[in-house]
């Protein structure tokens, strides 16, 4: 364990371990789970739902993305219903001013445009983007995370950790590599 | 560190065999792909691969029609919409023709990411990224059209609404304004889609960038994605949340296109079966053009292994399906007009068919119907070159279709005196070949640029890709 002591007293994020398949990603976050660690992340080349099961997100898109919806609906409606029936009242081939059906397809259009844009928005502003920098780059073999790797970060910040009890933890699953991530 | 596993996944994956989908001899991912393998094919197109020769020659041609686009552009602002054959009563002519065509090839690009999405149909995840670019550059040329039309077109903000000092709006009842709507939203949406879709892929470039700039260059359009379980999370929700929207979003672009025609009283064109046959001719287009970009592409960038003969074969069945749902509404536009005993439909069913433009009926129908037939052969569904020419056959076959509904609509209209016959102009043509030359420039600098196939998704169909063995989709 020569590494982690030659990194003294240097603020550490989390340590890491990291995996060459999801099934030793999963298993592994299930152990963390069951010997009580709470702040733990897992990062992967791409979503795998099994983990979505034992870490849990708050996840306020969609609700986001209904506001948005609504908001779209109701600035069509009012801006239609303002513009034709009371701002610019036209009389068009004798129609009713407040000719509903024909708001409709505007009315729609500017309700998927607000719900969609709020979602990717609001996706992108609850992620943290944009980002540039993260500890888990610190790690070199993080490079790899977005290729083929499976990596299993337990945070410093969580109340058992306690860095050299963590990392042991973490050698004695079918880890590939234990790296201490620093905190910059 | 120890190594736990006497078999690694890589190697597993690898190994594994066509097997894995009993119910299809066709794979969706050929054997011996695994994660390692896919994301250094993909990103080493853009990032350490030499540019191919046929990168160089179809930028090369694109750029130089966007040249040409560019001179056609100066004649229409500063001559005039007149350069084109436009007249009255053919006022639509070359513009809106190829405004619907454009926008119909988009459509297949959301048909594949969206709709496919919704319904599982996983085979969807090694052709959507290039499929929803393709929309992208699609509705970019479309957008192009309607604006030019204009004639003034730098006076086109007029068409929004905004408070202004003529004290003069926009008639919320016109299809036409409905449309300015319908297509910016399309192009908006598709936009963040197709971006969002995108975040993991450019972090992969990222983490595998050979030099410095690259490096940054990708981190930037990146946002700093780490694909933890947080973000992947909120992205899926973000993807199907979008994927909802733009599933009826596609079905209303056309729709709202078609009731452009269907609104108006022309014989011809005012018939309550437009939106289904709009959507229709819509994804049969964008089907073909899905194909035309792709076969190509494999072959150069020998990406059969991701892009297999299932999907040309899957791609070829929905082009058929479609074809066959236009085919129905050839047969029943002459039916209604028969049924409904309407002298001024039955005067145009007659000119369609024997009149002056009377060619392009026949061509419409040898191209959309009877060529299309024979998707019905395996051989001909998965073979690349027959495929390839069956594709373009159809996609010429679409930009008639709409050349047709236009011109033979409006060139015989109720008052004999005003009948015309319309004659496309040199700038009419090169105007059509300026936006495909764009569209090809702009489509190889996404190829160039950016993952032109979306590793995060296509990791999910490798075997072993879901905790347990199997593949998570």
């Amino acid at each position: 364990m020569s590494a982690f002591e030659e990194a003294g007293e240097i603020e550490i994020h989390g340590v890491a371990a990291e995996f060459d398949n999801p099934t030793a990603l999963v298993e592994a976050t299930k152990a963390a789970r069951e010997a009580g660690f709470r702040h733990i992340e897992t990062y992967s080349p791409y979503a795998i739902e099994d983990v979505h099961e034992l870490i849990p997100v708050l996840n306020f898109v969609p609700a986001i993305c209904l506001i948005g919806g609504l908001l779209g609906a109701a600035t069509a409606w009012i801006m239609e219903y303002g513009i034709a029936a009371i701002d610019y009242p036209i009389n068009v081939g004798g129609r009713p001013l407040y000719s509903w059906p024909a708001f409709i397809p505007i009315l729609f259009e500017l309700t998927v445009l607000c719900a969609g844009t709020f979602a990717f928005f609001s996706a992108l502003a609850l992620c943290g983007f944009p980002r540039p920098h993260h500890p888990m780059f610190n790690v070199p073999q993080f490079a790899h995370a977005s290729s083929s790797r499976f990596f299993l970060c337990i945070e410093s910040r969580d109340p058992m950790f306690d860095r050299r009890y963590t990392a042991e933890f973490l050698e004695e699953l079918e880890a590939i590599g234990v790296w201490e991530v620093e905190d910059t | 560190m120890k190594t736990a596993h006497e078999f690694p996944v890589e190697e597993r994956q690898r190994h594994a065999a066509r097997e894995l989908d009993p119910n299809n001899s066709l794979a969706v991912i050929a054997p011996g792909t695994s994660f390692e393998t896919v994301s250094a094919q993909i990103s080493s197109i853009v990032l350490t691969r030499k540019t191919p020769l046929f990168w160089w020659a179809a930028f090369s041609f694109g750029v130089a029609w966007v040249i040409v686009f560019v001179i056609a552009l100066y004649m229409i602002l500063f001559v005039g919409v007149g350069v084109w054959g436009i007249e009255i009563p053919v006022a639509w002519g070359f513009a809106i023709t190829n405004f619907v065509w454009w926008i119909g090839i988009g459509h297949a690009g959301t048909l594949i990411s969206a709709i496919l999405l919704l319904l599982h149909q996983s085979w969807r995840n090694s052709i959507n990224r290039f499929a929803e670019a393709m929309t992208i550059f699609a509705v970019m040329c479309a957008g192009m059209f309607p604006l030019l039309h204009l004639g003034r077109s730098w006076i086109f903000y007029w068409i929004l609404p905004y408070p202004n000092t003529m004290h003069v709006q926009p008639n919320f009842r016109s299809p036409l304004v409905w449309d300015v709507f319908a297509v910016s939203t399309y192009f908006t949406i598709s936009l963040v889609f197709w971006y969002l879709g995108m975040i993991p892929d450019l972090a992969t470039l990222r983490d595998r960038a050979p030099t410095r700039l690259k490096q940054r260059f990708y981190c930037v359009l990146s946002f700093g994605w780490t694909g933890s379980s947080h973000e992947w999370k909120l992205h899926k929700s973000a993807s199907m949340l979008l994927a909802a929207l733009a599933t009826p979003l596609v079905l209303s672009v056309h729709t709202v296109v078609s009731f452009d025609f269907t609104i108006a009283i022309v014989p011809g064109w005012h018939s309550t079966i437009f939106p289904p046959y709009f959507v229709a001719g819509a994804i049969y287009s964008g089907f073909a053009m899905v194909l035309m970009l792709c076969i190509p592409l494999r072959a150069v960038y020998g990406l059969h292994n991701l892009i297999t003969e299932r999907h040309l074969n899957n791609c070829a069945k929905l082009m058929l399906a479609t074809g066959l749902i236009l085919a129905y509404t050839y047969a029943i536009e002459p039916f209604t007009a028969w049924y409904g005993g309407n002298k001024f439909e039955m005067a145009l069913v007659h000119n369609r068919a024997f009149g002056p433009q009377s060619w392009t009926f026949w061509v419409v129908i040898l191209c959309n119907v009877i060529i299309p037939q024979s998707l019905w052969f395996y051989k001909v569904r998965v073979r690349p070159v027959p495929l390839f020419i069956v594709s373009a056959v159809i996609l010429y076959g679409m930009w008639l279709e709409r050349y047709m509904i236009i011109i033979t609509s409006l060139d015989r209209d109720f008052l004999p005196s005003s009948w015309s016959n319309f004659v496309a102009t040199v700038w009419d043509n090169l105007t059509l070949y300026g936006t495909v030359g764009f569209f090809i420039a702009c489509f190889m600098l996404f190829v160039r640029f950016l993952p032109m196939i979306s590793m995060a998704e296509v990791r999910e169909l490798l075997p072993f890709s879901k905790p347990g063995g199997g593949t998570l989709m």
